[in-house]
């Protein structure tokens, strides 16, 4: 059949989805083209096509920036702890509630660890500043128990353990919700079998339970790593403070700053930078996983 | 359980309880805190030692928010954008969804290849915020709701729903001479209230919560959303702004914290509001993530 005649055809679906279509080439798609601005010296009255070629001169002066490393160390080191620390905790909080045996406290706790995960990080950034500020409850307990209070938002480590702190509190309650689909997909009869093998509770935990987990664990691991240049955007712009910038400004507040003052092309070779280590992490890490487990595990 | 019930499994289960307990309290105690913080008094805060609920409880901090302009405007900015935004996405994503989901659609495993590369790449914030302004959408309150009309995700957990629905619905229909959409908007949606309901209500949750967009898209104060004015006033502290606007403020009364509390919490509310509904839908809406073609 000819195109015309495909098109005539199916006129009416064709019609729907037109807009879907626009919708996606341009919010989408032609943004995608827009990386190319890394690669030129964008000025805004000669516009996308105008503008000079410069080839890699802006990744070269970020690179040559202190700026740029400081931010990009800092965002490695947050989300290295935010990994390290934070993605094994959904894991624990979820294994614990499996094992309770009172239904109603279990969906108690799940609720309301649940919660954060629906707040906007401005409304958690505030709830914060009032609760770890000098003042606030946390400070005057430690003033009443330990007679010394902590400038948790001021003090450079305390503020990154404040950061990694509260990425726990607010992503803990949501990724448990996860795997604990993934635990009641688990067939009883595997339970049923190794208890008639003798299986303790710690051993149907071990040889039953974390096996049916592993698949949803690397899925969730490998997606993670990509996120390695991801330290949490909003919750450090709704948390910082000039005092803490030189341990917690991060690629993307850098990328902000640089697009707020109109340095274009050097921002844009920020975020493609970014992206790029993302998509590199992804693919070597679900290389790894399906290497590892013999082509079991992986996201393709 | 099938496992043998001993000493050491019912420790285990007394400290797990207990564990859990105090997890629970630490995820509850902020909140409980700026909600009574948001009724306290400026003298009772001076005290120093005010933890949970006000021994005085004091209007002054809600009756300063809720009568100040800015907050007023991004409240009703707000429920502009969530409301025009999630009636968009219903629109749009059902559009996408129902020529995806019929076979009769020329290249439809190339289109809905097209549309799940988006998942994976994106242009960054760079490009996107001179997309804005190229479409000359600064500063229009367009630009909070055009970008998010559709998500892949939505798309396809829409298209697999429809793909559900038996054929014989469909040809009967056109045995009567309906249109393609007439079959969608007479037939399809009706059948698909649940999985729209669920795709509404995170919209909505998507469009209370969004900030960056506000921040970055609209320069005028009269446009402006709520996250972004209680941002200015929490995590900017700049509650002056607000306090200028009383007359006759009674210092006693007055505390700033419970002002940021107050805000914090009216910007909370409809979103606890929603939250006995989206529990209902979550493990659904888990299930359909796994995505199949």
């Amino acid at each position: 059949m000819t195109v015309e005649g495909t098109i005539r055809k199916h006129r009416g679906l064709l019609w729907m989805f037109l807009p879907c279509l626009l919708y996606f080439v341009i919010f989408h798609y032609i943004p995608m083209f827009g990386i190319i601005l890394a690669f030129k010296d964008y000025v805004i009255g000669e516009g996308f096509m105008g503008s000079r070629w410069v080839g890699w001169e802006n990744f070269e002066t970020l690179f040559g920036s202190s700026d740029f490393l400081r931010a990009l160390r800092n965002t490695f080191v947050i989300s290295t702890l935010r990994l390290g620390l934070g993605f094994f905790a959904p894991i624990i909080l979820a294994l614990l509630l499996n094992e309770l045996r009172w239904s109603g406290f279990r969906r108690g706790i799940q609720i309301v660890t649940y919660i954060p995960y629906l707040l906007s990080w401005v409304i958690l950034g505030g709830i914060f500043l009032l609760v770890f500020s000098i003042d606030g409850p946390v400070n005057r307990l430690m003033l009443l128990l330990f007679d010394t209070k902590v400038r948790f938002l001021t003090d450079d480590l305390w503020f990154i353990s404040l950061l990694v702190f509260t990425h726990i509190w607010q992503s803990a309650g949501y990724g448990a919700v996860i795997y604990l689909a993934a635990l009641a997909g688990i067939s009883p009869t595997l339970y049923e079998a190794a208890t008639i093998d003798g299986a303790n509770r710690w051993q149907l935990v071990r040889f039953v339970t974390l096996p049916s987990l592993a698949p949803t664990i690397v899925v969730l691991l490998i997606l993670n790593l990509g996120l390695i240049l991801d330290a949490g955007f909003d919750q450090i712009f709704n948390m910082y403070n000039p005092i803490v910038y030189d341990v917690s400004d991060i690629i993307d507040t850098y990328v902000l700053r640089h697009l707020i003052s109109l340095d274009i092309g050097l921002s844009t070779a920020a975020g493609v930078f970014k992206s790029v280590v993302g998509l590199v992490m992804v693919v070597a890490s679900n290389y790894l996983a399906r290497y590892l487990s013999g082509d079991e595990y992986g996201i393709w | 359980m099938f496992y043998k019930r001993t000493l050491s499994g019912y420790l285990f289960d007394l400290l797990n309880l207990c564990f859990l307990t105090i997890v629970g309290l630490i995820a509850i105690y902020p909140f409980i805190y700026v909600l009574g913080l948001s009724f306290t008094t400026g003298e009772e805060l001076a005290e120093g030692n005010f933890y949970l609920f006000p021994k005085r409880t004091s209007l002054v901090a809600y009756e300063m928010v809720l009568n100040d302009p800015n907050i007023r405007n991004g409240y009703l900015n707000a429920i502009l954008r969530t409301t025009g935004g999630t009636l968009a996405t219903l629109l749009m994503t059902s559009l996408a969804a129902y020529p995806l989901s019929r076979k009769k659609m020329p290249h439809r495993k190339k289109i809905v290849f097209f549309i799940l590369v988006t998942m994976i790449f994106s242009g960054g914030i760079v490009p996107r915020y001179l997309l804005i302004h190229e479409l000359g959408l600064i500063n229009n309150r367009l630009s909070l709701i055009l970008p998010l009309m559709l998500t892949a995700f939505n798309v396809i957990v829409l298209k697999n729903f429809f793909q559900q629905i038996p054929e014989s619905f469909e040809e009967a229909a056109r045995l009567d001479g309906a249109g393609d959409f007439t079959i969608l908007f007479r037939i399809f949606i009706p059948l698909s209230k649940p999985i729209l309901a669920t795709i509404a209500l995170w919209t909505c949750v998507l469009h209370w919560n969004q900030w960056f967009d506000g921040l970055l898209y609209i320069t005028s104060d009269k446009k402006q959303i709520l996250q972004i004015f209680l941002q200015r006033i929490v995590v900017e502290n700049s509650v002056n702004r607000i306090r200028f606007g009383i007359q006759d403020l009674d210092m006693t009364m007055f505390s700033s914290e419970a002002v940021k509390a107050a805000t914090v919490v009216i910007t909370v509310l409809p979103l606890i509001a929603v939250y006995p509904f989206l529990q209902k839908y979550f493990i659904k809406g888990i299930k359909l993530g796994g995505i199949k073609e």
